[in-house]
C-alpha cells in the first residue's frame, strides 16, 4: 500500500517528534523505528528524512549534537526539546480531531461503497 | 564474512557518492556526514541481512533516493544556500587554513597605510583642497605602489621584479613632481589623468605574478579590474550613504563635520577603499559570480541598438558632426566603453562554443562603432587647422587612434571568427597583447607632453 505524499509530509513531524520524544535518536534509527511501528507501509525515501529533522530543528523543536557513535563514525543526534513536546502535544490534538472524525466516517460508511473491497456479507443497514 | 577487497570496493562506491553529494550546493558537509553514516549504517544492516556488500550499497542507495529530489528538499529546507555567499574561511580541506585571516589582516593593514599616505603630505604644509595640483599629480602614487606591494606579498614575486616595479614607481614620482607645471594648465591635468593609466599596468604585472607574460594571466587582470571597479563603485556609494547620515545627525547636535569629512574621512577613503575592494574580488572570485561579464550581456545590445538607431538618423537628417571641443573625448569614451563591452564579454566567452547570436550583436556593436568614430574623425580632420594642435586635442586624437586601431582588428578577427576561420583564442591573444599600448601612450603623455607643450 503507498501512502500518498501529502498524508506522509504531513505526518512526518508528528511521527519524528513522537519517536524522539522516546528518547533521543539520529536519522536512520528514526527510519527503523517508522518502518516496524508501520509494519512495512510507510517507506519514507531515507534522504528526505534530513530536511524534516532540520526543519524541526531550524523551528527549534529538536536540538542536534555530535558523537561519536559505538562504530567509531560520527553521527548527528537528535533530541526533542520543550518547544517540541508542546508542538507535539498541539500536533496530537490535532491528529486525533481528524482521526474521530475519520472513525466515526468509517463506522457509518458501508464498505461495499468503496472499490476494491469484498461486498460485505452483512445486509445494508436500513436508514444509517 | 567480509573479505578485504569487498570492503575497499565499497569505500570506493562510499567514496564516489559522497563526491557526488558534494557537488550540490543545498547539501553542505556536515549534511553529507549525516548521510553518509546514514548509509554506512544501513549498508551494514543489509549485509548482516545475508546481502553482498555491492548489493547492500546499490540498495542503500536506492532507499536514500535520488541526488536531484535530496538536493530539491534539502534546497527547499536551506534555501538560503543557494545564494552564494562570501565566506572568508577556508572550508574546503586542502585550502591553506589561516591564509585568509592573515590576507585580510596584510590588506586592512595596506588599506590604512594607503589613508595614511594621503595625509602624510599635509605634515609637510601641502593641505588636501588647497594644494590640488600636487594631489591630483600624485593621487595614484599613494595608493598604487600599496596595492602592487599586496600583491608582490601575495604572489610571493622575487627580488627582481619588485626592485623593477619599485623603479616605475620612483621614475613615475620624479616625472610627476619634477615637472614645472603651470598651475591647473591642461598639461598637468593631462599628466594627472595618465598617470593612474600607466601605473596601472605595474599593478597588472603584480597582480599577474609570474604568469604577466601568458594571455591567461593577463585576462585574469582584466577579469580583476572590472570585479574591482564594480567593487569600488559600490563601496564608494555606501561611504556616500554613511556620510550623508553622518552629516545629518550631526547636524541635529549642531556640530558640523564637513571640515572632518572632507579632510579627512574623504581622502581616507578614497584611498583605502581601493586596496579593501582589491582584497575583496580577490577573496570573493570563485565564490561568487562575476558581475562584469553580467553588465556586459545586457548592456551589449542596448549600445548595439544605440548605435545603429544613431547612424541611422544620422544617414537619414544627413547632418554632419558638430565639431566642438569636447566631441573628440566623448567619441574616446564611447569607444572605451565599445572595448569595455567586448573585454568583459571575451573575459567571460567559452573559447570552444561556436559562434552565437551574442557574437553577431559583439560584431553589430563593434562595427557601429567603428563607423560612427569614423564620422567624428572625419570630421574634425576637415578643420583641425582651424584648431591647431593643443596638448588635449593631440591626448585625445592619439588616444582615439589606438582605440580605433584596437578595435578595427577586433573587428577583423571576430568577423573571420563568425565565418570559422580562426579561434576565438586570436581575438583574447589580441586584446591581452594590446595591454601595453595603452600604458605606452599613458607614459608618453606623462613623460613627453610637459616638454613638448611647454608645461602649459
Amino acid at each position: 500500500m503507498d501512502i500518498n505524499k501529502d498524508l506522509m509530509a504531513a505526518s512526518s513531524t508528528p511521527i519524528v517528534l513522537a519517536i524522539l520524544a522516546e528518547d533521543d535518536s539520529y536519522g536512520y534509527a528514526i527510519i527503523k523505528r517508522v518502518r516496524e511501528l508501520s509494519a512495512g507501509r510507510m517507506a519514507w525515501t531515507d534522504g528526505m528524512l534530513y530536511p524534516v529533522l532540520h526543519r524541526l530543528e531550524r523551528l527549534g523543536h529538536v536540538e542536534a549534537r555530535w558523537e561519536v557513535a559505538d562504530s567509531g563514525r560520527r553521527r548527528k543526534y537528535y533530541r526533542i526539546t520543550a518547544g517540541g513536546r508542546a508542538q507535539l502535544a498541539q500536533e496530537r490534538d490535532q491528529w486525533q480531531a481528524v482521526d474521530a472524525t475519520l472513525r466515526g466516517l468509517w463506522s457509518i460508511l458501508p464498505l461495499a461503497v468503496l472499490p476494491g473491497h469484498p461486498a460485505p456479507t452483512a445486509p445494508f443497514p436500513q436508514g444509517a | 564474512m567480509t573479505n578485504p577487497a569487498d570492503t575497499s570496493a565499497l569505500e570506493d562506491q562510499i567514496n564516489q557518492w559522497r563526491s557526488y553529494l558534494h557537488r550540490r550546493q543545498a547539501i553542505h558537509a556536515v549534511d553529507v556526514a549525516e548521510l553518509e553514516d546514514h548509509l554506512r549504517e544501513q549498508v551494514a544492516g543489509l549485509v548482516e541481512a545475508g546481502l553482498a556488500a555491492d548489493e547492500a550499497f546499490l540498495v542503500a542507495v536506492k532507499r536514500m533516493g535520488s541526488l536531484d529530489a535530496l538536493s530539491r528538499e534539502f534546497a527547499r529546507e536551506h534555501s538560503d544556500r543557494l545564494w552564494k555567499q562570501l565566506v572568508l574561511a577556508p572550508d574546503e580541506p586542502g585550502e591553506a587554513r589561516g591564509s585568509v585571516p592573515r590576507e585580510a589582516a596584510v590588506a586592512f593593514g595596506l588599506a590604512v597605510a594607503a589613508a595614511a599616505a594621503i595625509k602624510a603630505p599635509a605634515l609637510f604644509g601641502l593641505r588636501w583642497g588647497e594644494d590640488e595640483g600636487f594631489y591630483a599629480r600624485n593621487l595614484s602614487l599613494f595608493v598604487l605602489p600599496l596595492l602592487t606591494g599586496f600583491f608582490l606579498w601575495k604572489r610571493r614575486l622575487g627580488a627582481g621584479a619588485t626592485r623593477r616595479l619599485a623603479a616605475v614607481f620612483v621614475a613615475a614620482g620624479v616625472f610627476a613632481n619634477l615637472y614645472p607645471f603651470a598651475p591647473g594648465g591642461s598639461v598637468e591635468i593631462l599628466s594627472a589623468l595618465h598617470l593612474p593609466i600607466a601605473l596601472w599596468l605595474a599593478v597588472g604585472v603584480a597582480y599577474a605574478g609570474g604568469r604577466w607574460g601568458q594571455a591567461a594571466g593577463r585576462m585574469d587582470f582584466i577579469r580583476f579590474s572590472g570585479e574591482l571597479f564594480i567593487y569600488y563603485v559600490l563601496i564608494a556609494l555606501g561611504g556616500g550613504v554613511l556620510a550623508g547620515f553622518t552629516g545629518l545627525i550631526f547636524q541635529a547636535i549642531g556640530v558640523d563635520i564637513e571640515p572632518v569629512f572632507e579632510q579627512w574621512l574623504l581622502p581616507c577613503g578614497v584611498m583605502g577603499a581601493v586596496v579593501v575592494a582589491s582584497w575583496l574580488v580577490e577573496a570573493k572570485q570563485s565564490v561568487i559570480e562575476n558581475m562584469a561579464p553580467v553588465l556586459t550581456r545586457l548592456f551589449t545590445p542596448l549600445f548595439a541598438a544605440m548605435l545603429v538607431v544613431f547612424l541611422a538618423t544620422q544617414l537619414w537628417t544627413g547632418r554632419g558632426v558638430d565639431v566642438r571641443r569636447d566631441v573628440l573625448i566623448a567619441f574616446d569614451l564611447l569607444l572605451v566603453v565599445v572595448l569595455g563591452l567586448l573585454l568583459y564579454s571575451v573575459s567571460a566567452r567559452d573559447h570552444r562554443a561556436p559562434p552565437g547570436v551574442f557574437d553577431v550583436l559583439q560584431v553589430v556593436l563593434l562595427v557601429g562603432a567603428l563607423l560612427a568614430d569614423a564620422l567624428a574623425l572625419g570630421a574634425i580632420a576637415s578643420r583641425i587647422s582651424e584648431f591647431g594642435f593643443s596638448p588635449n586635442r593631440v591626448a585625445a586624437l592619439g588616444e582615439n587612434v589606438i582605440l580605433l586601431v584596437n578595435l578595427a582588428w577586433s573587428t577583423v578577427l571576430y568577423v573571420r571568427f563568425l565565418r570559422g576561420r580562426v579561434a576565438f583564442s586570436s581575438l583574447e591573444r589580441w586584446q591581452t597583447g594590446y595591454l601595453p599600448v595603452y600604458a605606452v601612450w599613458a607614459a608618453i603623455v606623462v613623460i613627453l607632453f610637459p616638454p613638448l607643450f611647454g608645461y602649459i
